[in-house]
């Protein structure tokens, strides 16, 4: 199990700078997100990128709706989002079957290894429930050295297929956060 | 029950809309997709059907992908109440190509005409204000209209806001074709994209 330190001695993962450049190879352009200490280091890769435009959402199925507009206007995007905040997509996941534009959405897993806090269980556990009543397909890495492949699928089924696309990273990926007084 | 001093929507979205040029418009579900369909099919018209709470988030997508045309959403009281804290993110990227044209009767006129939040107490032009769009009002002419019209046109100075009381009337629905793939690859193609 890996302890997740706060952000000021975040170790520098490998799988964050993967997903980066793969983001970087599908010329991904709009990158909303609703923080999440799992994805702290890719977001700061996007909002230090020069041809991608980190756009902080107040809720999640804000992002939903951005993505469909940045395709009406010839551009790509990916969701980055903690589990908790799918279940706020719900409706506007609906834009995907709609519009059947390219959705990809990197979900950080809380509530399921480890897990401290228990209002992040509930949600946890329905997570890829909500995905695959929603019409959206989901695939998960538990191992860094996995990250790689699992995104470069995700990636090419969302940005090729236009399949809507959830990657789920487990928190024993991320590592349990670690509450201490 | 329309008041005498409030404006007629289609007649403020014909207006919106008579030279329209390049823009792009988003429509909100219900009335809005409808005045929009009224004003006249366009392939650069992006009907909403459902989606609530989704057109300004759908017009920063747009207007952010294509900064150098104007990008109008039109949308009513409730798709906006349900959609505020999008104004906060539009405040935050400040798109100068994205204008934002609020139809306010006031109530849900789509489910039987149940009062909204802002027939009472909740001032939108404030919160767009209060969100970081400084150029947000309201309007209460056609007037207003025609020049809010052309400075829509302006890539170079938005975002701006504009909360226009409209009468309550209930229109003959004028329906806009409803499939969204539709829809979106004929407004992709307008813009010189071919389907995957």
């Amino acid at each position: 199990m890996h302890a997740r330190a706060e952000a000021s001695n975040e170790p520098v993962a490998a799988w964050p700078e993967e997903i980066f450049a793969i983001l970087q190879r599908y010329d991904v352009r709009q990158v909303p997100y609703v923080p999440d200490a799992g994805h702290s280091q890719l977001i700061q890769r996007v909002l230090g990128s020069a041809n991608m435009r980190g756009i902080p959402l107040t809720t999640e199925e804000e992002g939903v709706a951005l993505l469909a507009g940045a395709w009406a206007g010839g551009q790509k995007g990916v969701l980055l989002m903690q589990s908790s905040g799918v279940g706020n997509c719900i409706n506007m996941l609906s834009l995907t079957q709609i519009f059947r534009f390219p959705f990809l959405t990197l979900v950080t897993m809380r509530g399921e290894w480890g897990e401290f806090n228990p209002w992040q269980v509930p949600m946890g556990s329905s997570t890829q429930g909500v995905f695959e009543l929603s019409g959206i397909r989901v695939l998960r890495a538990t191992e860094p050295a996995e990250v790689k492949d699992v995104m470069e699928a995700a990636a090419s089924q969302a940005y090729n297929a236009c399949t809507p696309t959830a990657l789920l990273l487990s928190q024993r990926l991320i590592g349990t956060k670690v509450f201490v007084k | 029950m329309s008041k005498a001093n409030l404006l007629d929507r289609r007649q403020v979205v014909n207006t919106l809309l008579a030279d329209r040029k390049d823009a792009l418009v988003v429509a909100g579900l219900g009335a809005s997709t409808y005045d929009l369909a009224a004003a006249g099919d366009h392939a650069r018209n992006l009907y909403l059907w459902g989606a609530m709470g989704g057109a300004v988030m759908i017009g920063l997508g747009l207007a952010l992908a294509q900064p150098k045309l104007p990008v109008v959403v039109v949308t009513g009281d409730g798709e906006m109440l349900m959609g505020m804290g999008s104004l906060a993110t539009v405040g935050l990227q400040k798109p100068k190509n994205l204008t934002i044209l609020v139809l306010d009767n006031e109530a849900y006129g789509e489910t039987g005409g149940q009062v909204s939040h802002t027939s009472a107490s909740a001032d939108l032009v404030g919160v767009a204000r209060a969100c970081g769009i400084p150029d947000s009002k309201e309007i209460s002419t056609l007037g207003e209209i025609e020049a809010f019209a052309k400075l829509m046109q302006d890539v170079t100075s938005g975002p701006r806001f504009a909360n226009v009381k409209i009468d309550g009337a209930n229109l003959e629905r004028v329906l806009s074709n409803r499939d969204g793939m539709f829809i979106m690859t004929r407004l992709r193609g307008a813009l010189g994209h071919a389907p995957i």
